[in-house]
């Protein structure tokens, strides 16, 4: 079957389907389990209603529940095997990542990504938001920082690519460093150790707009009478922005940054574009593909690898939403 | 056809109770105005009348009908909203059909209905508007409208006025009033915390605070003989002066020790135990005077500040000799305007069957009905 | 802000200048690759981007006629080099003027134009600017005519061959198609099976109501590498396998808690007297769903809608390992990472119309949809 079609019939299906569940259940549950009428009107009314809810979140915690809570324990439990899933080795795995050099590696690099990417982001993202606040253009200026946002991982990395091309011709990096220091081509991807911080600007770059976004609405949400005092106060625009608003935004600071350092931690795209993980360059989400399809064992381990790693922030978005319900 | 029963009513929140033994009767064609300070509960109250919130205790009556279990939609009831609550996606006509279509009414019914609710609240110019481009007073009046085409047992309405300018404000109550005057055999039930409100609308208002039902009567019967130090002070603008005095003597009249050392005989009947009993003594701002030659001087007192209105002048005072348990400041309603400077010594009198005796925060006044 | 007396305008400079070398910054790399997009590969590998309007010059070589008759004790050989097809072929616009020419390949730019060289042996070549040449030798040529290699100005010339070329030989059309495939279904099934989890836990009472609210806030953030091995295997095992319905299902279930969590987070903040006043009217749950909170949250509904979209066109991760690794299969971010940067590594002018071929759908999106993108990325955020 020719794929387009099949799209559009999923569509169709999908959709009339979630309807037809949705409506149906809805019906069954008023006129044959506990219809509104008879002696026991009230009793039924009240016995559908604490049915309903759960009618309605069925199928989003079933698919919740298949593909993303049930892997965390499918993970965890497949990590124990070895290639072929035969044999349970315990930590067999772990110990042999943990003697990889590769994997000391990428999980090295993978802690800079998320040290420098989110810090860099925030702050890029914070000036974007702080300038163009107040110029006329700002909207349109914004609109051009957060275009990278649109575009894939494996574009961007692309683009960057072009630009950080060996040949002064192509790439800008190296006409720049001919015209204006003489210096002969670079190939910067693979400068030990810094290649892996023009390897995160990639990612800086996408992520800048997201931030400054965030970051300005939070900026407009300041209230204006603070800053005005503090003007009067004799505060310069320096002062007024560090000492007054970024005070006041920082819980939206932190919310930015641990969304960032969460991506950091997941994006393999950008390495697997540009340099493959070669040169010094590899990170935990590249490293577990190179053991996908062919150790499962090994696969997972890395991928459990991160998920320890996110469940710091993890727990603390539970926390921060458990609050705000209350 | 519409009467409501409340028997002991109660609401909490897990341990917290926000209402309790609430007892009330509703006859029908009645306006019952619910006022009382913010978070008293009486929004609650109205909110479990729609079945809205769950009631937690005691039983609710609708024309002789537990009501307690019954969803809002079959209590034949419609609310106005203290937001308006209009569905912002639908015209003024969908606003006002909703209800009527979800009861799958025929469609000249509805039609009917909302063209003759539209005529009597002049929407009829707006019916293709979305509520967005009307006015705060015309989203009030769809609000009203969309209760009046259901034609309901009960309107209740939460504090519908409390959204609007000043201005907009009288003229909307003039409407509710005549609202109600078109459709004597309606039960109302009106929150509010404006006391102006209250007075002029209601038929019987209902005083709530400290989770219980203070007191309830016709307007003038609050104003008159309010039954607590509660109601005395909340109804009535400035607030009713409560003097310390003591009962000397008792029987049909209450004879009383006044602050100023006086003694006045006041005509309110009293219990022989509450000879020698400490007092408060109400007299509302609006009865104080200045005292004449030949007045019993209720308290001496010394000129604070005044605010001259023009019609009134409100003149706050301390008293010359601070008396026991007691702020201390009386305040006077003069008609007319007095250019009296701070400092000024000011002797105040007042009849004595403008006076309202308080033993325990309670009106000697239903002491003996209660007894 | 704009009204405090006193501010001095070389601060106001100051921030235009920043924020235009930042927005410079931002959007120059997007740039040069969309240029050399449509710039022929000869001129991209012979000059920056950045002087893409302006002539390159390119180096050629062509052949000279052998028509000759002779003159004494030489032949005389005249014509344009122009006229050779091989050295035309190297120019896409007309030629400009010829600035230097050689006789072997490694120096093209031997001899200064409209000169004569002598070659050595009696024989002399004169190239003028025109491409005009005359080449005197003392042996009959015969009918090969010599050799010229020579540099001349292209004039800049802007192409959709690139375009042509990616859309045609390398399969980027079905990846195209793919990628189309793959994001429509799973950006709209998703959606209603989201709003109506949404709706129950902001509306509905319910006892593990804010368990289940925690539980999707943490899957929020569980990385996708963990759900990557079993979901595979159970999708094998079912006999889904790698296939089209199997990446569907995956981006439904990893868009999931975002949808819910993002549309909950909305409906919870419509007002609660519409809600209740709707109840009043006698509207069930269902009814108070489909008339009242939908058409109210298509705001969010939207926003959602395009992240969705965003993220499973963009993806690569997802569709390598649920799509199967045949190129009918391959979605264009797959195209371009496995096959065209490895085939077609230097070749920047097929790369950049690819990644543009790959990318106008979602800058399309973004730009024509911005608003709700911002809103929904506020309402996921910040609280």
């Amino acid at each position: 079957m020719n794929p387009v079609f099949q799209g559009l019939t999923t569509i169709v299906l999908g959709v009339s389907g979630c309807i037809a569940y949705f409506y149906t259940s809805n019906l069954v549950l008023d006129r044959v389990l506990y219809p509104a009428r008879g002696p026991r009107i009230t009793e039924n009314i009240a016995r559908a209603n604490q049915i309903r809810p759960w009618l309605f979140i069925f199928p989003a915690l079933f698919v919740l529940f298949v593909y993303l809570a049930y892997p965390v324990v499918g993970s965890a439990f497949r990590s124990l095997f070895n290639r072929s899933g035969a044999d349970f080795i315990g930590l067999g795995n772990y110990v042999a990542l943990l003697q990889s050099p590769d994997f000391r590696r990428a999980f090295l690099n993978n802690a800079l990504w998320a040290l420098f990417v989110p810090a860099a982001s925030v702050a890029f993202g914070l000036l974007a938001a702080q300038l163009t606040d107040k110029l006329a253009w700002g909207n349109a200026a914004k609109s051009l920082i957060f275009m990278p946002m649109a575009i894939s991982f494996v574009g961007a990395s692309l683009i960057w690519k072009f630009v950080y091309a060996v040949d002064s011709d192509i790439g800008l990096v190296n006409a720049i460093l001919l015209g204006l220091f003489g210096v002969g081509p670079v190939d910067v991807l693979q400068i030990p150790f810094w290649n892996n911080f023009f390897l995160m600007f990639i990612l800086i770059w996408i992520q800048t707009g997201f931030a400054m976004v965030i970051l300005s609405a939070a900026l407009r949400g300041i209230p204006e009478e603070t800053v005005e005092a503090a003007i009067i106060d004799g505060a310069n625009p320096f002062q007024t922005f560090f000492r007054i608003k970024v005070p006041q935004i920082f819980p939206t600071i932190v919310v930015v940054w641990t969304t960032i350092t969460v991506g950091s931690l997941k994006i393999f795209d950008i390495v697997y574009a540009t340099t493959g993980g070669n040169f010094g360059t590899e990170i935990l989400p590249s490293y577990m593909m190179s053991f996908m399809f062919r150790d499962d064992g090994r696969a997972t381990a890395v991928a459990l690898v991160i998920m320890i790693i996110v469940l710091p922030v993890m727990i603390s978005n539970i926390r921060q939403a458990q609050k705000e319900i209350r | 056809m519409a009467s409501l029963k409340l028997n002991d009513v109660a609401k909490s929140y897990g341990e917290v109770d926000v209402l309790k033994d609430i007892d009330l009767d509703i006859r029908q064609g009645e306006l019952i105005v619910f006022v009382g300070p913010s978070g008293c509960g009486k929004s609650t109250l109205l909110r479990m009348i729609a079945g809205l919130e769950k009631i937690t205790g005691g039983t609710l009556e609708i024309d002789g009908q537990v009501v307690n279990e019954v969803p809002p939609a079959q209590r034949g009831i419609a609310m106005v909203f203290q937001s308006y609550a209009l569905y912002p996606h639908m015209t003024v006509r969908d606003n006002m059909a909703f209800a009527l279509k979800l009861a799958k009414k025929s469609k000249p019914e509805i039609d009917a209905a909302v063209t003759a609710a539209a005529e009597k609240l002049q929407l009829t110019p707006y019916l293709d508007r979305l509520p967005k481009a009307l006015s705060g007073g015309q989203r009030q009046r769809v609000a009203i409208g969309r209760s009046i085409v259901r034609d309901p047992k009960v309107y209740l309405f939460d504090e519908p006025l409390s959204n609007l300018d000043a201005a907009l404000r009288v003229a909307t109550r003039l409407e509710i009033a005549q609202l109600k005057e078109s459709m004597p055999d309606r039960t109302m039930i009106y929150v509010t915390h404006d006391q102006v409100e209250a007075m002029t609308l209601a038929s019987r208002i209902v005083v709530l605070a400290n989770k219980g039902i203070s007191q309830v009567g016709t307007p003038l019967d609050l104003y008159l003989k309010p039954a607590n130090t509660f109601v005395a002070q909340f109804i009535g603008s400035p607030a009713m002066n409560l003097l310390p005095a003591r009962i000397t003597g008792t029987g049909e009249d209450t004879r009383l020790r006044l602050p100023s050392g006086a003694e006045m005989t006041v005509p309110i009947p009293s219990p022989a135990s509450l000879r020698d009993a400490a007092v408060a003594l109400g007299v509302r701002p609006e009865n104080l005077r200045v005292a004449a030659d030949g007045d019993t001087v209720l308290v001496q007192s010394k000129v604070q500040i005044t605010e001259k209105l023009g019609e009134v002048t409100v003149v706050y005072m301390d008293p010359v000799r601070a008396f026991e348990g007691d702020d201390g400041q009386t305040i006077a309603k003069l008609p007319g305007i007095h250019r009296i400077s701070a400092g000024t010594p000011l002797d105040l009198a007042a009849d004595p069957q403008d006076m309202h005796v308080f033993h325990q925060g309670k009106s000697l006044h239903y002491l003996e009905a209660r007894s | 802000m704009d009204n405090i007396a006193g501010q001095k305008s070389s601060f106001v400079w100051a921030s235009n200048i920043a924020t235009l070398t930042l927005v410079l910054l931002w959007i120059i790399p997007t740039l040069g690759l969309f240029v050399s997009s449509f710039r022929d590969r000869d001129q991209i590998s012979a000059s920056g981007w950045w002087k893409a309007p302006f002539a390159v010059e390119l180096t050629a070589r062509g052949r000279t006629g052998a028509d000759t008759a002779p003159e004494g004790d030489h032949f005389s050989v005249s014509g344009n080099i122009f006229d050779d097809r091989e050295a035309r072929a190297a120019f896409t616009g007309d030629p400009g003027a010829v600035s230097a020419f050689g006789i072997k390949g490694a120096e093209p730019r031997a001899f200064q134009v409209g000169t004569t060289a002598d070659l050595g042996g009696g024989e002399t070549l004169t190239v003028n600017p025109d491409g005009s040449y005359v080449w005197v030798t003392p042996e009959d040529p015969g009918n090969r005519g010599k050799r010229i290699y020579f540099a001349a100005k292209s004039p800049p010339k802007l192409t959709l061959a690139n375009y042509r070329t990616v859309l045609t030989s390398d399969n980027m059309s079905r990846a195209f198609m793919n990628t189309l495939t793959v994001a429509v279904p799973a950006t709209i099934i998703p959606i209603l099976v989201a709003a109506f989890a949404a709706y129950s836990l902001a509306w509905m009472e319910f006892k593990i109501r804010g368990l289940l609210i925690a539980g999707i806030v943490g899957l929020l953030v569980v990385p996708i590498q963990l759900a990557l091995v079993p979901v595979l295997n159970l999708h094998n095992a079912v006999g889904i396998g790698q296939s089209f319905p199997g990446i569907w299902l995956a981006h439904t279930g990893f868009g999931m808690p975002l949808a819910v969590y993002l549309l909950r987070n909305y409906m919870a903040g419509l007002p609660r007297d519409i809600i209740e006043c709707a109840r009043v009217d006698g509207a069930t749950d269902f009814q108070i769903f489909v008339k009242i909170i939908l058409p109210l949250s298509l705001p969010a509904l939207a926003s959602f809608a395009i992240f969705q979209f965003l993220w499973t066109w963009n993806d690569l991760l997802v569709a390598k390992v649920f799509l199967p690794s045949a190129d009918e299969y391959k979605v264009m971010t797959v195209k371009i990472a496995d096959d065209l940067l490895g085939s077609r590594g230097g070749d920047w002018g097929i790369l950049a119309a690819a990644a543009f071929v790959s990318i106008a759908v979602p800058l399309a999106v973004f730009f024509s949809l911005q608003r709700f993108l911002v809103r929904g990325l506020l309402a996921g955020s910040v609280k």
